[in-house]
């Protein structure tokens, strides 16, 4: 319980980001159905279920992969206006996309451009909305290598050259060398070492509370849910059937999927 | 000694219940109507034997159990928050400022030294860095961790070591209201004797305390109030 | 005269060629598909070229083509027969007496006046293709101006080479809104671009791109702030012409390693050579 992640510090009245019946249906079948929740600065949502539970669904929508069927996201932009993310016009979509918010992928080849140095990567996001003095745009990559703990100099190395924590890491950087406001994960650390994950969550942990990010991240991982999470959504099914605080969901399941889910953990 | 008009803990007919749906959906009450109200500069002690729901109704208070009915009222400032029916960003902003919790084990984060951890309820009041591992550093050294210790991560410490890492963590902030569950169970003579100083440190300032304790020396020493969940709660069986 | 129609093309291949070049000219920098035909040249040799010079040219123009700055090279001289056989029109070698030029690159170091038209022969038109293989992306960043990536590449130059190391077909802004590639001339010749009183038309016959740029429109050259846009510059002059000012070709001239530099346009250099005597 107290050694979960700091809590959001935000006194504006707004949510980030309030979802109301986010639906996806694939013809017959549905992905999720009716999700709803409010997101507020600083807050760091967690969406746990199983494979086929509706999560991934939810996060695609809201990251703008996929188009939703039915529902309403309302984003507060820094300028005080407030849309509905997923009504945007695709232009206006993708340039909130570039300024507002991030997406980390579960696998870090699908957030990097693996034929570009490690440099020009954490560099791209910048250089797309404007930067124009190389000296610079590189004392900034170099400085978000040191904060996701990659050596300086690896900064003109392939990506391609990096272990799966470290082009995780460099996809971490990519994502937040603009500063967004909220940011997507889906799996940060699937797929990785159980070692090379506990030192990815922790930069993640320290990262969110540094930079004061919303997140919403979806996961299987229910150890990284109570790290990283201040608040979980479970689904099951496509519907969320629990939420509420992280450690209250874990440590006093009321649904009895959710008990299913946390007594299925082991602990080593 | 602190004795506001409004108490610092105010609970209200608490009725909590367990459901193991997995278990064939048996459903095991634990409190039934409690109420009871802690003040500033009180220390209640909790006195039933183990499993009759001390621990439930701590970690309640604390927002980590969710009861069936009833109100839980802390006060929050100038404010009186009901844990049971708030927004889980406020009971992590009432955690944050005014309620600390010692439980009888810690949480280990593998890889954050053991002055991070207790820095870290500091940090998140935004106390400069470099006083809030100052801070850390008194607290560990007043309870007698090794200073070769304070850098590594507490995941090879003893159990007593541990504990008294989580004991720091707690007190570190000096919350005015602070939840205890069995905070010296691991710990030998002199390690008990420090925290009773802290308890009694923390009462003086004013701070209500809400506690159980195995120990009946620690008991004696520490508490203001002793009572027992059977009589507080007026269904008890 | 040959039994084909004039320039070769049928007039309504010459017409569909025209709206295409309405609209590039409409949208300068904008790529515009249009059906590219068969030609009696193979893909890669300027098909794209003849296609657009084929649509537009007249009775009354005089034609100049140059290949690498030179009027003399084989395919310069087949494409010039080529027209010179199907239209009949005056040819010329003399850079300010043609109305069309066609052109593999080079532009010609004569400055350009109003009334002239450039039509050049180009490979890939994309510029936003080293790092993005799909079309429908890349259709998508030139319509949102996502052109990050374009600065990665020059980021990358400088990062390997210390400097920006493409020396040709560098990628330019047209307008202030569309990136092109201005096909593979040298970066010396991308000043000419900007503002010329000529209009620039690009065609490439493989990939079934046109683009253009009208009179008087500005073109910039990509670049960094600490990192400005320059142009090569020779330490040599001219050993035919002593010019100082023109892009220069590096020439073997014996076994031994003997080497001399020359103008790489030729008509230029040779009417200096002329003034000279």
């Amino acid at each position: 319980m107290t050694s979960g992640p700091q809590p959001p510090t935000s006194t504006i009245e707004v949510p980030l980001l309030a979802v109301r019946g986010l639906t996806k249906r694939y013809g017959g079948r549905v992905g999720c159905l009716d999700v709803g929740f409010d997101l507020w600065p600083g807050e760091v949502l967690g969406v746990v279920g199983e494979s086929g539970s509706g999560k991934t669904s939810v996060l695609q929508c809201l990251a703008g992969l996929l188009q939703a069927t039915a529902g309403t996201a309302a984003f507060a932009q820094r300028d005080g206006a407030v849309v509905d993310i997923l009504r945007l016009p695709e232009a206006a979509r993708r340039r909130l996309a570039r300024t507002d918010w991030a997406m980390v992928q579960q696998n870090p080849r699908d957030g990097l451009r693996m034929g570009v140095t490690a440099g020009a990567n954490v560099g791209e996001p910048i250089m797309a909305v404007g930067a124009r003095h190389y000296g610079r745009i590189r004392r900034e990559a170099l400085g978000w290598l040191r904060q996701v703990e990659i050596p300086e100099e690896r900064v003109d190395d392939l990506p391609s050259t990096f272990s799966g924590g470290m082009q995780q890491r460099l996809q971490i950087a990519r994502a937040l060398v603009t500063r967004p406001r909220l940011v997507f994960m889906d799996e940060p650390t699937g797929g990785l070492d159980v070692s090379v994950q506990a030192r990815l969550l922790d930069l993640l942990r320290r990262l969110v509370t540094d930079l004061g990010l919303s997140a919403v991240i979806v996961t299987h991982d229910l150890a990284v849910a109570r790290l990283l999470a201040h608040r979980l959504l479970v689904m099951q099914g496509g519907e969320v059937i629990e939420s509420g605080l992280t450690d209250r969901v874990l440590d006093d399941p009321q649904h009895p999927y959710t008990q299913l889910l946390v007594s299925s953990v082991l602990h080593p | 000694m602190n004795s506001a008009a409004a108490p610092a803990i105010r609970i209200r007919e608490l009725a909590k219940a367990f459901t193991l749906h997995n278990q064939g959906g048996v459903t095991l009450p634990v409190l039934r109507r409690l109420s009871l109200r802690v003040d500033g500069g009180e220390c209640v002690v909790l006195t039933d034997p183990s499993g009759s729901g001390k621990s439930t109704l701590l970690r309640a208070v604390y927002g980590n159990y969710k009861p069936q009915a009833g109100e839980i009222l802390v006060r929050h400032g100038d404010r009186m928050v009901d844990v049971v029916s708030a927004e889980p960003r406020q009971i992590l902003d009432v955690r944050r400022r005014s309620m600390g919790y010692v439980s009888q084990f810690l949480r280990v984060i593998p890889r954050v030294p053991a002055l991070w951890v207790v820095a870290e309820p500091l940090r998140a009041l935004g106390v400069a860095k470099s006083e809030a591992l100052e801070r850390a550093r008194a607290l560990l050294a007043r309870l007698r961790i090794p200073e070769r210790l304070w850098d590594l991560s507490p995941v090879t410490f003893s159990g007593g070591e541990q504990q008294r890492v989580n004991v720091a963590r707690g007190f570190i902030a000096g919350h005015p209201i602070l939840l205890l569950d069995e905070p010296t169970a691991s710990l030998d003579a002199a390690s008990r004797s420090i925290v009773v100083q802290l308890i009694r440190e923390a009462r003086e300032n004013g701070a209500a305390l809400l506690g159980s304790f195995h120990d009946t020396d620690v008991r004696e020493l520490v508490s203001t109030r002793m009572v027992s969940l059977a009589e507080a709660d007026q269904e008890a069986a | 005269m040959s039994e084909y129609n004039f320039a070769y093309l049928d007039e309504q291949t010459k017409r569909m060629i025209r709206r295409a070049l309405l609209k590039a000219v409409a949208i300068p920098g904008y790529q515009v598909r249009f059906g590219s035909r068969e030609m009696p040249l193979s893909y890669g040799w300027g098909t794209g070229g003849v296609q657009v010079t084929a649509a537009i040219i007249g009775p009354d123009d005089i034609l100049k083509v140059i290949d690498q700055g030179a009027d003399d090279t084989t395919n310069a001289v087949s494409i010039r027969k080529f027209f010179a056989r199907t239209t009949g029109v005056r040819t010329t070698t003399r850079t300010e007496r043609a109305t069309l030029i066609q052109t593999r690159h080079r532009i010609p170091e004569t400055p350009l006046r109003d009334g002239q038209i450039m039509v050049f022969q180009v490979p890939i038109p994309e510029p936003l293709r080293w790092l993005e293989p799909r079309e429908s992306e890349t259709r998508k960043m030139h319509a949102l101006e996502e052109y990050g990536i374009m600065h990665v590449r020059l980021y990358e130059d400088i990062t390997l080479h210390g400097r920006v190391a493409t020396a040709y077909d560098y990628p330019v802004r047209v307008n202030g809104r569309y990136i092109m590639r201005p096909s593979p001339i040298p970066k010396f010749d991308n000043p000419k671009l900007d503002r010329s009183p000529a209009l620039m038309l690009f065609g490439a016959g493989r990939e079934k791109r046109i683009y253009a740029v009208p009179p008087w429109t500005p073109v910039k050259s990509l670049d960094f702030k600490d990192h400005p846009f320059t142009i090569e510059r020779w330490a040599q002059a001219c050993a035919l012409c002593a010019s100082r000012e023109s892009f220069l070709d590096e020439v073997i001239v014996d076994d031994k390693g003997g080497r001399i530099f020359v103008c790489s346009d030729t008509d230029y250099c040779g009417r200096r050579q002329e003034r000279a005597r």
